[in-house]
């Protein structure tokens, strides 16, 4: 069924101001880190300074003696985590075995942070220290240090290490029939290192939790109810005890979707019986939260010389980080979705290791695999001669399409995101010496997701929306415009405010770009509510049937012109209610279904220095379907993000961990995102054509634009320097040995 | 640690503070002076979000002591605005959404103030050189450049 009606637009597609702005602007918003509480204590966490070793004996009672230091905490304080929470206990707080260097040990509450950090130094914690592994393609070779046993699933196929602990599978067709058919084959191996999500704020939160187990949480969240959900299943609480409220956030990209110093907060504050702010360090961030999965993927790709693509294989096996996680069918399903094949067969592998477990970063998983698939896809081009631009459209993926994950298409922007490159000034400009120019296509499935919405009429007109999705790009202004739109008001005549969860029902996090569209739907249908309802109460006061009564121009209008009523505004109507039945509100709460697909295309320019193996990216273009644009400026600000981000996983990002299995470079200085000098200006044409699922054909836009750079840059480079490089990130040490050696 | 008594000017108002000596002004401004609005994000100056201006000069507060803002004059991103009005830098951002999730805001806010109060007429170069020091990881820069040469045109036509 098609919730989208075409239709002219008024609010929608201006370029309004946030009403967060002025507070972000000025210092007032108030962060994760940015509050306190009377008698607030400090917390801290000791980390394990070894990849894998058992916890012999943990000794606190020196720390414990220390003027100042009002509790101090080890797994021993926690209780047994709820079924299926058992990993996220152990991640926040090592049971018998620290997995990673950065793995949780111990945590003390003290009355200053300098008490708290010489409180750690008086832990005594004996390790036996443990064979590790950190490589992924050390970790699945037989014979590897097995990080944890018991965990492989039946369908992982034989050959590997037991760090091999889940498999999944995808497509349709005969891959073998198709490649016999190929006029090229290609087969190609692909490799990432682990970028990190890279928000720049540090986890933080305030916690309380007295004996009874009834508590209070501020925090910088993605999601406050998984925030909630997750602490009380680790901590034997219940959700409705446990009031979590999410602060401004600095910054998430998937990161801040799940815990890592909140149940241990919590855990703090009930044994000191204080309020206990726990804020991580920097080094702490890239030891212990995120990261991305690393990467080994196997392609093989037959093309025939018409540039039709017969059959496409990978193989992706994904680092997981030290607990199982799902993220490699997250890669196997989009790998190839662009693109309208008879024959694709896709295998993802989660892979364990010695590091932390990975969180999901923008689009998990799709990144790295539409890296190997476009890279491979570019490779085919250039033994075949072919242009990669007419490639992609000929195999473009349209509607009505199977995918290569199972479901087919709705509508969706594929090929006017293609033929959008064509009319690029960018696409069509001449490029210097030592300079390539890249071309990539990416997908995500979007999402939508468990939604509740408020939405109430004000006595004097105006509109409040409440909501429960922490607002991390302008969904505060988005949603509102989406309201005024559907009530014919002005966008200033409506606030949305994010509540805490003991105001509102579940919310998934702001994750898969679902915010603008979820809960832009549920706030349109909430309103929707709110009118028939109006309908009904001006119709029997105007004694019509309820179908008189119409909305025009944020007006209510009598069809009956024989009655002579003049239409009534809101204001109007709201000064009235307490006559017609009371207050008027309506309240909606649903999964939203629909969410369509949102596809991009980039194009990237790159000048390469053959002294030095240096990259920069001269000029950029994204490209996406958007479906229907709510703020400009924010849909753009999406595409430029990601972009930005992809290019850093590219060029620069990389955990570099020792010998040792110690990260290497757990600091802004070794661990370089771009900077602003590295950058150009990043250019955006959006596509619109409308999801079936929206009412106003909104597609969530978030996520998307980090999928295409890494092979968009990876083309760019190859193509400047006629050496293909099949390791990311390409940072100079690399380029240059591949340029030398070839 | 011994603690030393400080006074100094905040945003133009004269403050005394005791602090620890080995404090610093990152954390006087936060966690004693309630001034949250300089943030902290890496603790090393790594990433400019704890920006703020010692006697005019550019600095990450997070590398100088509490103690050295003794006789000096510190400006934060609290004394930005006027009251309700806002410093052009600012207005440009929210008119060109220069900011998404707004933690880096205050540093770079303060890093371009600083930049446009020596070079009006900034190249976009110079800009994107000047602000290196600001790690945002939302934007990508493309409109927090765009608004800080925007403010710096529009300042040249006011003061013309």
């Amino acid at each position: 069924m098609s919730e989208y009606q075409a239709r002219e637009f008024k609010v929608l597609g201006q370029r309004l101001k946030r009403p967060d702005g002025f507070d972000k602007v000025t210092g007032r918003a108030r962060y994760g880190a940015d509050v306190e509480a009377a008698g607030m204590l400090h917390g801290r966490i000791l980390r394990s300074p070894h990849a894998h070793a058992r916890i012999v004996s943990i000794d606190t009672s020196a720390a414990e003696a220390l003027n100042g230091v009002k509790a101090v905490i080890t797994r021993a304080d926690f209780p047994q985590a709820a079924k299926g929470y058992e990993d996220i206990q152990d991640n926040c707080m090592a049971g018998e075995r620290a997995l990673y260097d950065g793995h949780a040990v111990a945590a003390v509450a003290a009355t200053s942070k300098r008490i708290a950090k010489q409180a750690l130094k008086l832990i005594k914690v004996e390790y036996e220290v443990l064979p590790h592994v950190t490589g992924v393609e050390q970790a699945i070779a037989p014979g590897a240090p097995i990080v944890q046993p018991g965990k492989v699933s039946k369908r992982v196929p034989e050959g590997f290490s037991d760090n091999v602990v889940r498999y999944t599978s995808f497509g349709h067709g005969d891959v073998e029939a198709g490649f016999a058919k190929a006029d090229a084959v290609i087969e190609r191996e692909y490799r990432t290192e682990a970028s990190h999500q890279g928000y720049i704020e540090p986890h933080a939160c305030l916690a309380t939790l007295d004996e009874d187990g009834r508590g209070d949480l501020w925090v910088c969240t993605q999601g406050h109810y998984f925030i909630r959900d997750m602490s009380c299943a680790v901590l034997g609480l219940e959700s409705a005890n446990l009031r979590v409220t999410a602060s401004e956030i600095g910054g998430g990209f998937g990161g801040k979707t799940t815990v890592f110093v909140e149940p241990v907060a919590l855990a703090l504050a009930k044994k000191s019986g204080h309020a206990v702010k726990l804020v991580m360090t920097r080094e702490e961030v890239l030891r212990a939260t995120g990261p991305t999965v690393s990467t080994y993927m196997q392609v093989k790709l037959g093309l025939n010389k018409d540039g039709i693509i017969t059959a496409a294989y990978a193989r992706l096996f994904y680092q997981a980080g030290a607990y199982k996680q799902g993220t490699a069918d997250f890669g196997a399903m989009p790998a190839f979705a662009p693109y309208e094949l008879e024959n694709v067969h896709t295998e993802g592998l989660d892979v364990i290791t010695n590091r932390p477990r990975t969180a999901s970063y923008r689009a998990p998983g799709a990144p790295t695999a539409c890296y190997a698939a476009e890279s491979a896809i570019d490779e085919a081009c250039l033994e075949l001669g072919l242009d990669p631009l007419e490639v992609r459209l000929k195999n473009a993926a349209k509607e009505g399409t199977k995918s290569s994950y199972g479901p087919t298409y709705q509508d969706h922007g594929l090929i006017q995101c293609l033929e959008a490159v064509k009319d690029t000034e960018h696409w069509n400009a001449p490029l210097a010496a030592n300079q390539g120019r890249g071309l990539a296509a990416g997908f995500w499935f979007n999402f939508g997701g468990e939604t509740s919405v408020s939405v109430f009429l004000n006595t004097d007109g105006s509109v409040t929306v409440t909501e429960a999705n922490p607002d991390i790009g302008g969904s505060r202004a988005s949603i509102s415009m989406m309201v005024a739109e559907e009530f014919g008001i002005n966008y200033e005549q409506v606030r949305t405010t994010v509540t805490d969860t003991g105001s509102m029902g579940q919310n998934e996090p702001t994750h898969g770009s679902r915010v603008t569209f979820a809960v832009g739907m549920a706030a349109i249908k909430a309103s929707r509510e709110i009118k028939a309802d109006i309908q009904q109460r001006l119709a029997k006061m105007w004694d019509v049937s309820a179908d008189q009564v119409i909305w025009q121009d944020g007006k209510a209008h009598c069809t009956d012109n024989s009655k002579g009523i003049e239409p009534m505004s809101l204001p109007e109507i709201g000064a009235i209610a307490n006559n017609t039945g009371g207050p008027i509100g309506a309240h909606h709460g649903a999964n939203m279904e629909g969410a369509g697909v949102a596809f991009g295309v980039h194009i990237c320019d790159t000048e390469v220095d053959p002294e030095t193996g240096f990259v920069s990216v001269k000029r950029y273009t994204a490209i996406q379907d958007a479906g229907k644009m709510i703020q400009p400026d924010y849909v753009e600000g999406q595409l430029q993000g990601g972009a930005v981000q992809g290019i850093g996983w590219a060029l620069n990002e990389e955990y570099v961990y020792g010998d040792d299995g110690r990260l290497q470079n757990p600091g802004f200085l070794d661990y370089r995102i771009p900077v602003a000098s590295d950058m150009p200006m990043i250019d955006t044409v959006i596509v619109e054509v409308p999801n079936p699922g929206h009412p106003f054909g909104v597609r969530g836009v978030g996520e998307t634009p980090i999928v295409p750079p890494l092979a968009a840059v990876g083309n760019a480079v190859s193509r400047a320097t006629n050496v293909r490089l099949r390791h990311l990130p390409m940072s100079p040490p690399r380029v240059l040995a591949a340029i030398q050696s070839a | 640690m011994s603690s030393t008594h400080v006074s100094t000017k905040i945003n133009g108002q004269a403050v005394e503070y005791v602090c620890p000596n080995d404090a610093s002004l990152l954390e006087v401004l936060r966690d004693q002076l309630g001034m949250t609005g300089t943030k902290e994000g890496c603790g090393s100056g790594d990433c400019g979000a704890c920006s703020v201006t010692v006697d005019g000069r550019l600095v990450c507060s997070c590398l100088v002591l509490g103690v050295e803002a003794q006789g000096r004059a510190v400006e934060t991103i609290e004394g930005m605005a006027n009251k309700n009005q806002l410093h052009k830098l600012q207005e440009k951002f929210l008119e060109k959404a220069a900011l998404q999730c707004g933690i880096c805001t205050p540093g770079v806010l303060i890093a371009a103030r600083s930049l446009l109060e020596k070079n009006p007429d900034p190249t976009e170069q110079e800009v994107r050189y000047w602000i290196a020091g600001n790690l945002c990881r939302c934007t990508g820069y493309d409109k927090i450049v765009r608004a800080i040469l925007e403010s710096a045109k529009e300042l040249r036509e006011e003061a013309a």
